[in-house]
């Protein structure tokens, strides 16, 4: 259907006045129904602010479901506490952190003091991490002699960290 | 060091002579850290708590060791000296309520106090009288210094010193000024200065912290943002709105000598004279009263009284040090009795 005003483009805007109880319909093309002062209210399907809110909802699903494999919390869980179980959980969930640091502290970028230290080796202390959780592990289920070597690696890599 | 000779002594946020004393009552500057490559102190087992409790007990002892502090276990420690620890702000209500190893370090000034096992695994904090945010955070940044020593921190370049809380992290630092603000109380003025406070993105909370009630006309103030912002930073802006706290509260208190003399004096003397007579007397009732004679002090309305004794008041009078002067647990009714005679004592009344 062409457009009723100019007669030249396609009409997409279909009104229907009632103007002193006389139905009235017309057929308008986006420019005309701009220059006629018609408000254009966006066509919202139904069905994609569904599936919109459903994804939504799978994300905030799915971001809950998150699980450090170091220390074994999820997102949930630490939504629930408040508290992170441990460094590594920062890149774990650095997705839904980022929210969480722009509305507390509204930046992203630490610029305060730095340690003398090379603590910042996040390589290596994760890699502690990691042998903490086997020791537990290892203790747990009674495998002692593992228990013994990985105490000593443990220690030996922690000298080394603070030699360093 | 004994924890009862600390407990009995003063206590050097409630000393008078700091900067500004007669309405800021004490700076303090807190400092969280991790160790490096352990989990957070939420999911240590039983046995890696211990194990952590007893490592960083020998790194701070050694670390501070010119600063003369004490160590001191919370694990078995009776419940009364845990109260008195905490009135005197010492630790932390969490250190105070958690389970398993834990302690912490004082020095015999009771200016430094550091935390093991906390929320996270170090929580070090340094008091100052009155006033003082650069200096309480020199005083901390060399403490931190000192403990960096012994103890490999967690840190990231990205996200500064990683905290088990997210609204910690980056300087880990949280500064705060304990404020006496009665004159805005009264002429109903202390909404308006949270509102605008909350603005600069500052918290407010009452004498003992997160969600307690602000008694006694005391409020603390401290920063939220600890990411993004350096440590000079933050207390620059703290450093900007305190003074024009003072400032009003000043303001207030000359609206109130001026335009209702009579009814602050009221106020005032009731205050005395119940404090110099009551025979039982409730903690609350106590902070209220207290508030209204340092006010009538500072304002050079209540003359011949000592500052020191009702600052010190504040402290002495709380549940958890009325029982641990008397050296027993005491029910609500008979802390209420004690306590009324101590303030009789304390004051020179009878």
């Amino acid at each position: 259907m062409l457009c009723q005003r100019c007669k030249k483009q396609q009409a997409t805007i279909h009104l229907t006045e009632i103007l002193q109880n006389e139905k009235r319909e017309r057929h308008l093309c986006e420019d005309c129904a701009r220059e006629e002062g018609v408000a254009i209210k966006a066509q919202v399907n139904l069905q994609d602010i569904l599936s919109g809110m459903l994804e939504a909802h799978q994300e905030a699903g799915k971001e809950a479901q998150l699980t450090c494999p170091d220390c074994g919390i999820t997102y949930a869980e630490f939504r629930n506490q408040g508290r992170l179980g441990c460094p590594h959980d920062y890149e774990v969930f650095a997705g839904p952190l980022g929210e969480v640091f722009e509305k507390v502290h509204g930046a992203a970028q630490h610029v305060g003091k730095l340690p003398h230290r090379a603590g910042a080796d996040s390589h290596a202390q994760r890699e502690l991490l990691q042998l903490r959780r086997q020791l537990q592990e290892a203790i747990e289920s009674e495998h002692y002699e593992e228990a013994a070597r990985l105490r000593d690696l443990i220690r030996d890599k922690e000298t080394a960290g603070e030699t360093r | 060091m004994k924890l009862d000779d600390l407990i009995v002594g003063p206590s050097p946020w409630l000393q008078p002579g700091g900067p500004q004393s007669d309405i800021i009552l004490s700076t303090r500057v807190r400092l969280a850290r991790n160790v490096a490559g352990r989990p957070f102190s939420s999911r240590l087992t039983p046995e890696q708590r211990e194990e952590l409790e007893a490592w960083l007990k020998k790194a701070i002892l050694k670390s501070l060791e010119p600063k003369g502090v004490a160590w001191f276990e919370l694990e078995g420690m009776p419940d009364i000296d845990r109260r008195c620890l905490v009135e005197r702000h010492l630790i932390s209500r969490e250190l105070a309520g958690g389970e398993g190893h834990r302690g912490v370090a004082i020095d015999p000034s009771q200016r430094i106090a550091v935390m093991a096992n906390e929320e996270d695994h170090i929580r070090l904090q340094v008091y100052s009288p009155g006033l003082q945010l650069d200096e309480t955070w020199r005083d901390a940044d060399e403490v931190d210094d000192r403990i960096e020593h012994e103890v490999t921190y967690t840190f990231s370049p990205k996200l500064g010193y990683l905290t088990a809380c997210p609204t910690n992290v980056g300087t880990g630092m949280r500064a705060s000024v304990m404020l006496h603000l009665p004159g805005l109380v009264l002429t109903k003025q202390i909404e308006k200065v949270f509102r605008a406070v909350a603005r600069m993105r500052l918290a407010v909370r009452g004498l003992y912290g997160e969600g307690t009630q602000a008694t006694g006309d005391i409020y603390q103030i401290s920063n939220q943002v600890s990411l993004g912002r350096s440590e000079q930073d933050i207390l620059k802006t703290l450093g900007a709105v305190i003074p024009q706290i003072i400032a009003y509260e000043r303001q207030a208190r000359d609206v109130l000598a001026t335009e209702s003399p009579k009814y602050l004096d009221d106020r005032i003397f009731r205050a005395w004279g119940l404090l110099t007579h009551a025979r039982t007397i409730s903690s609350e009732e106590t902070l209220t009263l207290l508030s209204a004679a340092r006010l009538g002090i500072h304002m050079a309305r209540l003359k011949g009284v000592d500052i020191g004794a009702i600052n010190e008041l504040f402290l002495l009078t709380r549940p958890g040090h009325i029982q641990k002067m008397r050296g027993a647990e005491l029910s609500e009714a008979e802390r209420d009795i004690a306590r009324a005679e101590y303030i009789r004592k304390r004051l020179g009344a009878t």
